[in-house]
């Protein structure tokens, strides 16, 4: 099976409905994709295919052969690094696991909306789970990842 | 722990870490030991905290694993500060298992917990600091020819007399010294780290961009995963199991029964295929010891005991007779039974660990919180001499008290699952989040009944507090040291050593007895019993007609250090949350303060009704008083995510069992905290120069009774958790 992922090409050979989750982290070793539930309740897993965040966990892998596909180790757009550089300044991470999957949905939402309001981030942030509950440093960080987009614009 | 070790030795433990030019530590009695890799004497007990290899690379050994808390900054806070150089110069390594060296000085054994980390690290740290400074100084002080007393390091440079060199041009001759048997600290006013709020965490980097590695990212060669068919009721066994429907499964490469007898292993390439064939492995299992009652049986059972008379009396005061009498005469008696449910931790990293073959025994791959426990497990299965085992700390993703438990559960399967299989090949242990909610270790369910006396005046004249649960360390290893006359101290704790002061406090104790398995939960009894106390000052303080806060305060009047700190955190919290401001409509407060771990915490929550009368928790005021604070930010943010933690579990959380099974199977139906289920939280530090406390669990035990409180000013009081099915809605 080929896929593109973090504009690779790779092949790799996968059983008949292996999510795209195992195949990146037992497969190709890309393990900054995390397990978390299996069920796409958490958010841990989620990576972008063409440019949206999808829950990796349950997509089966066969179903994204033409698909772009990108993991936390090749995030390189200009809302990814700015996501990046605002979740630094505001010390986010606590256990970290979640943190993968935090920064591919806040740089899918600064992609699509780059500046939400409060009300948006909540909702789109809504299916990533933190057990350490740094939700509160998400939501600023997020709010700052889009000012430092707008700077970045002047 | 003060053993010479013989120079063959140190470097036998040099080369298992990295060859490092100069090492140097504290015991815990203050004994110093320096040794080189090319010179120098060994002469007493190491504790290598320090290393500096001869590239002028600083590292810092840390010694308790980083879940989240902090300890992968913390520690290397207290040693940069001390050896004057910038935090982001030294780089961080977790230490190996070495319980000579890297004993928890509160446990006696290499382990994280109790929010413990900083309140045992920081003297020894800072020590270890300050000795490495001064042996660099002295030794550029004899190269220059001059006194040390002229000469400052900082930022990696020795300066002084006219004169500057960067550090690792004195590491050699510094290795080769006798070590300050009492280094000089620097003085609180001159630091530069300690207490500073602009402190970045040395995990962001890796944390942000994907790179860093937790256990279960280990990917060994040849590796093969091992998953575990359990039985479905705690303390079922093993009659018959049939894998051959799992011959299908792509990937698969067997199962066997563990010799426990209680599970059974499913071994394979990878973790998806693994999942797969567990599903097709059939299993028998004998229930005739296992718990198989219902949640609603348990639940009476839990409130029958605490009506009857208790077991063991955890708190005398005017006895259990004078106590009832005082009550029953009281003007008025406020009255009420709790029930706090089972609770699974649930760290996002699912339980999982490596267990790779070594030339003469293994190396354990792990987010290891209990690491002499761990260690001496493997050695125990494993049958494999102590010094044969290495163990390799990874980050862990969260914990809460679930990586370590009495028995070492999970790394006792792995070291199973390695034992049945040939040795040759690594296994990794993995655990699916449906193991994870099912596979005990539980918060142990709770059942309290309190009845409070106030006199005519309404002023409190008795207490009576019974309360029942499965004890967490009575049957372990741990029993001498936390069961005494029968009560075992994780059941009652915040309760019978409550700082308020209550005239005739009675509290009695009855064990649950269940196959349920249980263990320490963020907080431990605290996560309870803090619940309870708060939630039943807050009625205390209505029916005697005073303000929840005034109330508090009237009971925390006292001179002693203790009620002076919980007074103080309860003033700063009610102040900044404009306590006695006027509400907009809709909303009501609700307030609860708590000393646990050493640390004094106050909270104020605030929350709205909507017009469906759905509850939101819209800010949370909280001050901490935690003695000296290291690194503010990371303070802030284990407080955050305590109130987190425990608005979360009393909102909607519980373990529930149909017929002995657990109901709960993912996060769909062990809701957790979502980021619109909470509002800012504001956490003030309390000045102190006390010696720092812990901060991991104590920002949770107020933030459910002061959520309760809150309700209750506005709504009904609950009593019963979780909150959703006890007649809550939240927005």
């Amino acid at each position: 099976m080929r896929f593109r992922i973090n504009g690779r090409q790779v092949e790799v050979e996968v059983a008949q409905g292996t999510p795209l989750l195992w195949v990146l982290r037992d497969e190709l070793k890309l393990t900054g994709t995390k397990y978390g539930c299996g069920v796409a309740s958490c958010g841990a897993c989620t990576v972008h295919v063409n440019g949206t965040p999808v829950r990796s966990c349950v997509m089966p892998a066969e179903s994204l052969a033409d698909a772009e596909i990108t993991t936390i180790e090749g995030l390189d757009s200009k809302a990814g690094r700015a996501v990046q550089q605002a979740w630094a300044e505001h010390n986010v991470v606590q256990c970290g696991y979640c943190q993968s999957g935090q920064v591919m949905s806040a740089a899918g939402l600064l992609g699509a909306n780059s500046s939400p309001g409060v009300d948006e981030i909540e909702a789109y942030m809504a299916g990533n789970v933190c057990r350490c509950a740094t939700y509160q440093r998400i939501r600023r960080a997020v709010a700052r990842a889009a000012e430092i987009l707008e700077e970045e614009n002047q | 722990m003060t053993t010479t070790l013989s120079r063959r030795d140190f470097l036998q433990t040099a080369s298992a870490t990295v060859a490092a030019a100069l090492v140097i530590g504290y015991s815990p009695r203050g004994a110093l030991a320096a040794a080189s890799a090319t010179g120098g004497d060994l002469t007493t007990n190491l504790t290598p905290f320090v290393k500096i290899d001869t590239a002028g690379q600083i590292t810092v050994l840390v010694k308790h694993f980083e879940m989240g808390q902090g300890t992968s900054t913390g520690l290397p806070t207290l040693i940069a500060e001390e050896l004057g150089v910038d935090l982001s110069e030294v780089a961080v390594e977790f230490a190996p298992s070495d319980v000579t060296r890297y004993a928890n000085l509160l446990f006696g054994a290499q382990g994280t917990g109790g929010s413990t980390s900083m309140a045992n690290s920081f003297m020894q740290y800072r020590k270890a600091g300050a000795a490495a400074r001064e042996m660099l100084l002295a030794a550029a002080a004899r190269a220059w020819n001059v006194a040390p007393s002229e000469l400052a390091l900082s930022n990696g440079m020795i300066s002084g007399a006219g004169r500057e060199a960067p550090l690792v041009d004195f590491v050699a001759a510094a290795a080769a010294m006798e070590a300050p048997a009492e280094p000089v600290l620097r003085s609180p006013e001159t630091f530069r780290l300690i207490g500073n709020p602009n402190t970045s965490r040395r995990d962001n980097a890796p944390k942000i961009n994907g790179s860093a590695r937790f256990a279960m990212d280990v990917q060994l060669e040849d590796q093969v995963v091992a998953v575990i068919k359990r039985s479905p009721r705690f303390g079922g066994t093993v009659v018959a199991m049939d894998s051959s429907a799992a011959g299908t499964v792509p990937g698969f490469e067997g199962a066997v029964t563990l010799p426990t007898g209680n599970a059974v292993v499913v071994y394979a390439r990878n973790t998806w295929a693994a999942m797969q064939a567990r599903k097709a492995v059939a299993v028998e299992w004998d229930f005739a010891e296992a718990e198989s009652r219902g949640s609603d049986e348990i639940e009476s059972a839990l409130l029958a005991a605490v009506n009857a008379p208790p077991a063991f009396i955890a708190k005398e005061g005017p006895g259990l007779e004078e106590t009832t009498r005082r009550v029953d005469q009281a003007a008025q008696t406020v009255e009420a039974e709790f029930f706090l449910p089972w609770l699974c931790h649930a760290p996002m990293e699912p339980l999982t660990c490596t267990i790779e073959p070594t030339a003469n025994g293994v190396r354990l791959h792990d987010g290891c919180q209990f690491t002499t426990g761990a260690h001496q497990a493997l050695a125990a299965v494993l049958e494999l001499p102590m010094e044969n085992i290495e163990i390799n700390t990874l980050y862990a993703g969260g914990s809460f008290g679930r990586r370590a438990t009495m028995t070492a559960d999970y790394i006792v399967e792995a070291a199973l699952a390695f034992a049945m299989s040939d040795r040759s090949r690594p296994v990794k242990l993995v655990w699916s989040r449906e193991d994870d909610l099912a596979g005990g270790a539980y918060r142990p369910a709770f059942a309290h009944k309190v009845r409070v006396g106030l006199g005519a005046d309404g002023g409190m004249v008795a207490w009576d507090h019974r309360i029942v649960g499965k004890p967490i360390f009575k049957g372990t290893a741990f029993e001498q040291a936390f069961v005494h006359n029968g009560v075992d101290h994780s059941s009652v704790e915040g309760v019978s050593d409550t700082l308020y002061g209550i005239p005739g406090q009675f509290v009695g104790l009855t064990d649950f007895k269940s196959a349920i398995t249980v263990n320490w939960w963020r907080s431990v009894g605290h996560s309870h019993t803090a619940f309870v106390m708060e939630s039943m000052m807050d009625m205390a303080a209505k029916a005697a007609g005073h303000d929840p806060v005034a109330w508090r305060l009237s009971h925390l009047a006292g001179d002693s250090k203790d009620q002076r700190r919980l007074a103080g955190v309860l003033r700063l919290a009610a102040s900044r949350s404009g306590w006695d401001s006027p509400l907009e409509s809709g909303r009501s407060r609700g307030v609860a303060a708590h000393k646990s771990f050493g640390t004094y915490v106050a909270q104020v929550v605030e929350i709205s009704r909507d017009a469906a009368d759905a509850v939101k928790v819209e800010r949370v005021t909280c001050a901490v008083d935690c003695g000296v604070a290291v690194n503010p930010d990371i303070i802030k943010a284990q407080i955050e995510g305590g109130i987190g933690y425990g608005i979360g579990h009393v909102m909607r959380n519980e373990v529930t069992f149909d017929n002995g099974v657990v109901t709960q199977s993912n996060f769909p139906n062990y809701a957790p905290l979502r980021i619109a289920d909470i509002g800012a939280i504001d956490v003030q530090i309390v000045d102190s120069s006390e010696p720092p406390s812990g901060v991991g669990e104590p920002g949770v035990p107020p933030a459910g009774p002061a959520l309760a409180n809150a309700i209750a000013a506005g709504g009904p009081r609950v009593t019963r958790l979780p909150m959703v099915n006890n007649g809550v809605r939240f927005a």
